[in-house]
């Protein structure tokens, strides 16, 4: 950390003494701080058992576990040996698609609501109080409870498959992208809302033509990056029955196909992958469109 | 006509515009000065109620403008178009998009998500652009353009409302003197050929004199002076500016733009530190 001083004498005795005093504010302020981050850092490591012992302790399990689930794979017959690892290949692609096509439903789902919503949840532009509270809670409720538990109650009530995934990923990420699309619209220029307001625009077609050109990219490049964290989600909510791959690899992992388990988690990595190389390339190609709006 | 009564405004404790009363008859260009602070934006602001009056009434040709509400103050705004100091336009659309959102007022919601315009509104605002030397620029987004011609951009968006009445909030307050000149000629002729009233706020004197057939000087949000630019005496200028004693002379250019900054002027000597 730099600080700034002055040398003694180049300035008016009065203003070193208040430099001086202004500073040693600045520095209680840094310490204060300080001593309350390792004071929370100290209590989240007791509280969450983490110790180096442990770690240290449990570590090579890990190794044991992930040595346990790579298959044997010879040179002289790694064709069969791929084949003997990957024997579900078919039934796995067609889940892995349904889970991809459950995060892109869900994206524009969520993304639909959150765009819906962001408008009423920027303090900048909500047509009212109420509106604004109603909105702002709504959201904090679609994202902060957990789309497992979201995913359990759609089974419970749809019953098994990838309906109650979806529904539930696409709540949670109206949640999630509605707070940070909000927040993009409250850091917008306020000079073409009053231009358009002057020129006697209603508030939804304010909205439209001050806002949108403004928030459109911010919107598009948070939606995309939403998409990839749908995709990881959609794969997990199968533990609870709400479709896609993670029905298997749940499966996989209590019966202890070990072998499985490494394939399924390999498949979903790639998928994973594309998915990232493909939002990145969109995402460019958008940034680079000039007239978006 | 526009009739100003007791036109008051509070924020909190502070009073922005005080019992202003004022008439303003059709077609007149009126020039609205004084220093920052006196009251001149938020007068203008409130004759198209971006701001709320804490007092007083404004009545345009028997319609009383301090009470309209939701649809009825949309149509009262659309008829009293605004020009801003940072124009206000909308930089990631092009500028004729942004001319076109001069019509918004006459659109219903839903259609007008679309950007469905007439051809006869496209053509309309061609004319404009063109009228203000601007239509090969318009398919190039606003935010590309100088800001002069922002301004006038601006100016073609405003005559898309077909406005009966036109206020300028400092328009050339953020322009170089050669966009400046061209941004009060194109306010003038507005006045002149389409008989348009022009209210305009100013804080360089020389324009106002050079441009307004009337001068309106505020100091502490009242009005202090109401009268043709020429009964505008060195008296009243110092009142105006707040210029106590007049030991160096009060040079009224020094209230322009281009009379700050002089060639070989002495910079002003910054005060001892305490």
């Amino acid at each position: 950390m730099s600080e700034h001083t002055l040398k003694p004498g180049s300035l008016p005795a009065e203003v070193l003494a208040r430099f001086d005093r202004l500073r040693a504010e600045r520095r209680r302020t840094t310490v204060i701080g300080l001593a309350i981050f390792a004071l929370c850092f100290a209590a989240a490591a007791w509280v969450g058992e983490f110790s180096l012992s442990r770690i240290a302790e449990g570590a090579p399990r890990i190794h044991e576990y992930i040595v346990k689930i790579l298959p044997e794979l010879r040179v002289s017959q790694f064709g069969e040996d791929m084949a003997y690892w990957f024997y579900g290949l078919p039934q796995w692609l067609a889940l892995l698609w349904e889970t991809v096509l459950m995060a892109y439903l869900a994206t524009l789902l969520g993304t639909l609501g959150a765009v819906l919503g962001c408008f009423f949840a920027a303090h900048n532009l909500t047509p009212n109080g109420p509106a604004y509270f109603v909105a702002r809670r709504s959201l904090e409720v679609a994202r902060t409870i957990p789309d497992l538990v979201y995913a359990l109650i759609f089974v419970f009530a749809f019953g098994l498959g990838p309906l109650a995934g979806i529904l539930a990923i696409a709540i949670h990420s109206m949640g999630a992208s509605g707070k940070l699309f909000a927040e993009a619209a409250e850091n917008i220029d306020m000079k073409p809302v009053e231009g358009l307001r002057a020129a006697g625009a209603n508030w939804v077609q304010t909205m439209r033509y001050a806002v949108v050109p403004q928030v459109l990219p911010n919107f598009a490049s948070y939606t995309l990056w939403r998409f990839e964290l749908n995709v990881r989600t959609a794969a997990v909510l199968g533990f609870v029955g709400a479709g896609g791959i993670g029905q298997e690899l749940i499966t996989a992992i209590r019966m202890l196909y070990y072998e499985d388990v490494s394939a399924l988690v390999l498949l979903i990595v790639l998928t994973v992958t594309c998915i990232d190389l493909l939002c990145e390339k969109v995402r460019h190609h958008f940034i680079g469109k000039e007239n978006l709006a | 006509m526009l009739e100003l009564r007791n036109l008051t405004k509070r924020f909190g404790p502070a009073t922005a515009v005080s019992e202003v009363t004022l008439t303003i008859p059709a077609g007149q260009m009126v020039g609205v000065i004084g220093r920052s602070g006196a009251g001149k934006s938020t007068l203008l602001r409130m004759l198209n109620r971006l701001e709320d009056p804490s007092g007083g009434g404004i009545v345009f040709n028997g319609l009383s403008v301090d009470g309209l509400k939701g649809r009825e103050l949309r149509r009262w705004r659309s008829r009293c178009a605004m020009i801003f100091q940072q124009f206000n336009l909308v930089p990631r659309l092009d500028v004729l998009t942004n001319v076109l959102l001069g019509r918004i007022a006459e659109h219903r919601t839903l259609p007008s998500l679309f950007k469905r315009f007439s051809d006869a509104e496209r053509t309309m605002a061609m004319l404009a652009l063109e009228r203000l030397d601007l239509a090969d620029k318009a398919l190039q987004r606003a935010d590309t353009l100088s800001g002069g011609q922002q301004q006038r951009v601006a100016i073609a968006r405003a005559m898309m409302q077909q406005p009966e009445l036109l206020l300028a909030d400092e328009p050339i307050a953020s322009l170089d003197p050669r966009s400046a000149a061209k941004v009060m000629d194109a306010l003038r002729a507005i006045n002149r050929e389409d008989g348009i009233t022009v209210i305009c706020n100013l804080h360089t004197l020389d324009t106002a004199r050079q441009y307004c057939d009337r001068i309106i000087a505020m100091f502490h949000g009242q009005v202090v002076f109401d009268d043709v630019p020429d009964a505008l005496t060195r008296d009243t200028v110092r009142r105006i500016y707040g210029v106590e004693d007049d030991a160096e002379g009060f040079r009224e250019e020094l209230t322009s733009n281009s009379g700050w900054l002089r060639p070989g002027a002495p910079l002003a000597h910054s005060p001892a530190l305490v």
